[in-house]
Parts: structure tokens; C-alpha cells; sequence
């Protein structure tokens, strides 16, 4: 990343890494950032362009292509969240809890998206803005309630180890319960409305074309959207570290206030440790 | 482990019986939770779906305050603590505070359950008693598991009153799903019949489930 580059010359010297450093967070972000737009763009003219108009719906139900993406996404998210938390616990390395907590909270932001645009689908085609007919719009509402408290509850607790702790048994916990839940609900609701586009299995060969195209492009934009957020976190705490440095200031390696963001102190561990490079 | 499990459990039963401070609230808290039902409602005895779905909304809210307050006296009286010193597998807390609060709820439900039968049941709770035991007792599994689970870990937490139900009321919506479609076909007032097996096997995989991950995960919040 550029902003990475524009440290004061006069650290640099003391630090034995800090571009080299700096820049790994950053490493790949360009190419993904690239990519995901291609993807993007690709999805999108196959979305308006190139998938047939379904005979029921008509273009109500291009949002399909959005929803049911931005939907396995975020679940994906949600349990990989779950294994990034498992290695955090097994290995004790805060850089996977950074990890986890990224994920999570992208997945979230997904999870906001999945529930507008479905909310908007069931109006369109149902006339109603929420079903509980549909399992999987309600087993998306139980896991998003569920991972709402994932920020409250790390925030609740100042001891950033033992946050992060606490945060990666409630994120293991939550990741088994994305699948259990969804089971349960699914069962619970009797199949009201025909699912016609259940699964790609049973979609007409364009449409299933545009639905995975369109699936790989919100995976690449999650990455990407993680990837930022993580050099962001990073690229932030070294500045701190720097700062902090510049103005001879010893104490202290949290920064003031509390935060539910996991915190990484760069300068007092930087050295000890290999710079992070395997992200996501 | 048996015996460390055996001491933990005889000390809270003990501390329970002395400090009376969550059973009587919890049974307290469904019975006034009925009357409140009765009105909110206006009917003057539910059955089938209604019925369940106000037993197991009952339980599941009295269950929340048993355990918002199962560690609360080890968090401020220093028992963790206590408990780290001893050189005894951490496991054993867990399965202490498990077989504690099956046995609060088991308490809750002796009384809850003959005073929703009399307050608001419609059919007669004798033909329907064998099978909800059942039922209860698969239902109670998993709520002892997650909500052991849940309680260490808001109880050392900057809100852990309101920490507490956020994170557990989602975790056991499975469980009330699970619960309240077991229950309802034994108070229909016209043709009972049993729970559904497809119900009680999502009961029993919950419980196995939640009971290992929480077992797998115990431990690492008694850390500090």
C-alpha cells in the first residue's frame, strides 16, 4: 500500500523491517482489488445482459443473483470466522484472532445485505416484506441476532488477551450453530412456496452460468473487502507504534479507550516476531 | 474426576440451599409468567400449539435467569480462583455447573409444570405426562450444556445481566423449535398423539452437539 511507504525516513532506520513489514499486509490487495471489479463487472453484464428473464417473476428476480450470494457468503464467512477462531485458541497468535474478528464482521455487513435484499425479494414477489414461511430467510435473522452480540460482547471485556479468548469460544460456538440452525428451521417450515431456484442443480444452463459467476465475484469482494480491513488494522497500528516512537512515549502499548477491535501492538512485538504475511 | 465433580456438585447444591437465590425465583418467575400469559391473551386455557409454545417460552425465560446467575458467586467471591489453585481438571467445573443447573431446572419444572397444567393447560396433563417428560428431559440437556457455556462466559464481562440472554436466547431458539413442535400434538384436545421422531432426533443432536463444543471450549475460559 502507498500509505504504508510514507513513514518518516528517520524510524526507518531504527526499524529492521518497517517497509518490508508494512508492505506485506498490503501484498496481493491490488490484484484482488482488480480482480473483484472484473469479476464484478462480468457478473453484472451477465446478470442484465445475458440471463434469461424467468417466466414467473420477470426481472424481480435478477435480485437473485445479489441475495442468494451475498447470503452463502456471509454464512461461509460466518464459519470460517469459527475456524480462524480455533486455530486462534490453538496457537495463542493474536494475528488470528485479528483474522477472525475480520471475517466476522465482514460477514455481518453481508448478513445486513442478505436480509435487505431478501426482504426486498419476498415484497416483490410475495407482496409481504417478511416470510417466515421461508427457512432460510429466518434461520439468516436467528444467526444474524446471534452474531450481533459477537461486537457488544468483546467490547464488554477490557483485558484484550482475554478478549480475544472469550471472543474466538464464542465465535467456535456460533460457527456450529450457523449449520444446526439452519437444519432445525428448515424442518420447522413446511415448503409453502415452491423453491424454484433452490439450488443451481435445477436452474437452466445460462442462469446457473450468471449465479456462479456472481457467487465468485462476492467471495472476491469479501476477500478483498478483509484483506482492506486487515491492512487498514495493521498499517493503523504501526502508524500508532511509530507515533508513539516519534514522541518518546514509553507506556502504555494499548491505545486510548477501549475498543471492540482486536488491538495488534506492532512496535513492541514487531521485532521479535516474523511480520504476518499468510492473510486470508 | 468423579470425586472432584462430586464435591463441586454437593458444594452449589449446598450454596443453593442456603442463599435460595435462583430456584424460588425461577419457579416464581414461569408461575407469575402463566398469570401474565392468561391476561395478555385472554383465554382461560390454551391447548395444542398455543399451549406449547407458552410452556416452552416459560421455561426457556426462567432457565435465562438460573443462568445469568450461575457463576456469579464464583466471579465475585473469588471461586474461580479457588478452583484454578486446586489441582484438579478444569472439566469438572463444567460438569459440575451442567449437572447444577439440570438440577435447577428439573426443580423449576416439578413446579412450572403442574401449575401451567392447572392454570392454563385445556387437556388433562396425566395423558400427556409420559411423553413430555421425554421431551423436558431432552430439552433440558441442551439448555444445561449452552447455557452453561454461555454463562461463563458473560459472567466476567463488563454487562454480563444483559450478555447473558443476547447470546443464549439465540443459541436455545433451536431448542424451543425443537421443544414446542414435540409438544404441541400432546395438547391437541381432540387426538393426541406422540412427539414427532424427527423433533426429538434435532433435540438429540443439538444436545450432542452443544454438549461437546462446550465441553471443547470450557476450558479456555477459566484461563486467568
Amino acid at each position: 500500500m502507498e500509505y504504508s511507504r510514507r513513514h518518516p525516513a528517520g524510524s526507518a532506520e531504527q526499524d529492521p523491517r518497517p517497509a518490508g513489514a508494512g508492505a506485506a499486509h498490503g501484498r496481493g490487495l491490488r490484484a484482488l482489488s482488480v480482480s473483484t471489479v472484473l469479476a464484478m463487472t462480468l457478473a453484472l453484464a451477465l446478470v442484465f445482459f445475458y440471463a434469461p428473464l424467468e417466466a414467473e417473476q420477470g426481472f424481480l428476480q435478477k435480485i437473485f443473483y445479489v441475495h442468494v450470494p451475498l447470503a452463502i457468503i456471509a454464512l461461509c464467512g460466518f464459519v470460517i470466522g469459527g475456524l480462524l477462531a480455533i486455530q486462534h485458541l490453538r496457537t495463542r497468535d493474536p494475528r488470528w484472532d485479528m483474522r477472525s474478528y475480520v471475517t466476522i464482521h465482514m460477514s455481518l455487513i453481508f448478513a445486513v445485505g442478505t436480509l435487505i435484499t431478501g426482504s426486498i425479494w419476498a415484497k416483490g414477489s410475495w407482496g409481504h416484506w417478511w416470510v417466515w414461511s421461508e427457512p432460510t430467510l429466518v434461520s439468516f435473522l436467528i444467526v444474524f441476532l446471534l452474531y450481533a452480540t459477537y461486537q457488544p460482547l468483546r467490547f464488554a471485556i477490557e483485558d484484550p488477551e482475554r478478549q480475544a479468548r472469550y471472543a474466538s469460544v464464542f465465535a467456535i460456538t456460533a460457527g456450529a450453530f450457523v449449520p444446526m440452525n439452519f437444519i432445525a428451521v428448515r424442518l420447522s417450515t413446511a415448503y409453502l412456496h415452491p423453491r424454484v431456484l433452490g439450488s443451481t442443480s435445477n436452474l437452466p444452463g445460462p442462469m446457473a452460468l450468471t449465479f456462479l459467476v456472481s457467487l465468485l465475484a462476492m467471495a472476491l469482494l469479501f476477500a478483498t473487502l478483509c484483506r482492506l480491513e486487515l491492512t487498514a488494522k495493521h498499517t493503523r497500528a504501526k502508524v500508532r507504534a511509530l507515533r508513539r516512537r516519534l514522541t518518546g512515549e514509553t507506556g502504555g502499548a494499548r491505545g486510548s479507550g477501549r475498543s471492540a477491535a482486536p488491538t495488534l501492538q506492532h512496535a513492541t512485538t514487531m521485532s521479535a516476531r516474523p511480520s504476518g504475511g499468510a492473510g486470508l | 474426576m468423579r470425586r472432584t465433580v462430586g464435591a463441586l456438585l454437593r458444594k452449589e447444591l449446598l450454596v443453593e440451599l442456603r442463599t435460595l437465590e435462583s430456584v424460588p425465583g425461577m419457579s416464581l418467575f414461569a408461575v407469575t409468567t402463566f398469570v401474565i400469559f392468561h391476561f395478555a391473551l385472554n383465554r382461560n386455557s390454551v391447548e395444542g400449539d398455543l399451549a406449547a409454545g407458552i410452556l416452552w417460552v416459560t421455561l426457556l425465560f426462567a432457565a435465562i435467569l438460573g443462568i445469568n446467575r450461575l457463576f456469579v458467586a464464583d466471579a465475585e467471591e473469588g471461586g474461580f480462583d479457588a478452583f484454578l489453585l486446586a489441582p484438579v481438571d478444569r472439566s469438572a467445573m463444567l460438569l459440575a455447573k451442567f449437572l447444577t443447573l439440570l438440577a435447577y431446572l428439573l426443580v423449576l419444572e416439578i413446579v412450572a409444570v403442574p401449575a401451567f397444567a392447572l392454570l392454563l393447560l385445556g387437556p388433562p396433563l396425566s395423558r400427556a405426562l409420559p411423553d413430555l417428560l421425554g421431551v423436558l428431559a431432552l430439552g433440558d440437556l441442551g439448555v444445561a450444556a449452552v447455557g452453561t457455556l454461555v454463562a461463563a462466559l458473560a459472567v466476567r464481562t463488563r454487562a454480563r445481566d444483559l450478555l447473558g440472554p443476547l447470546l443464549g436466547l439465540p443459541l436455545l431458539v433451536p431448542i424451543v423449535i425443537g421443544g414446542a413442535r414435540a409438544t404441541s400434538p400432546l395438547f391437541t384436545l381432540a387426538h393426541p398423539a406422540a412427539p414427532p421422531a424427527r423433533w426429538l432426533l434435532t433435540l438429540g443432536l443439538y444436545d450432542l452437539v452443544f454438549g461437546l463444543i462446550a465441553y471443547a471450549l470450557f476450558d479456555f475460559l477459566l484461563e486467568d
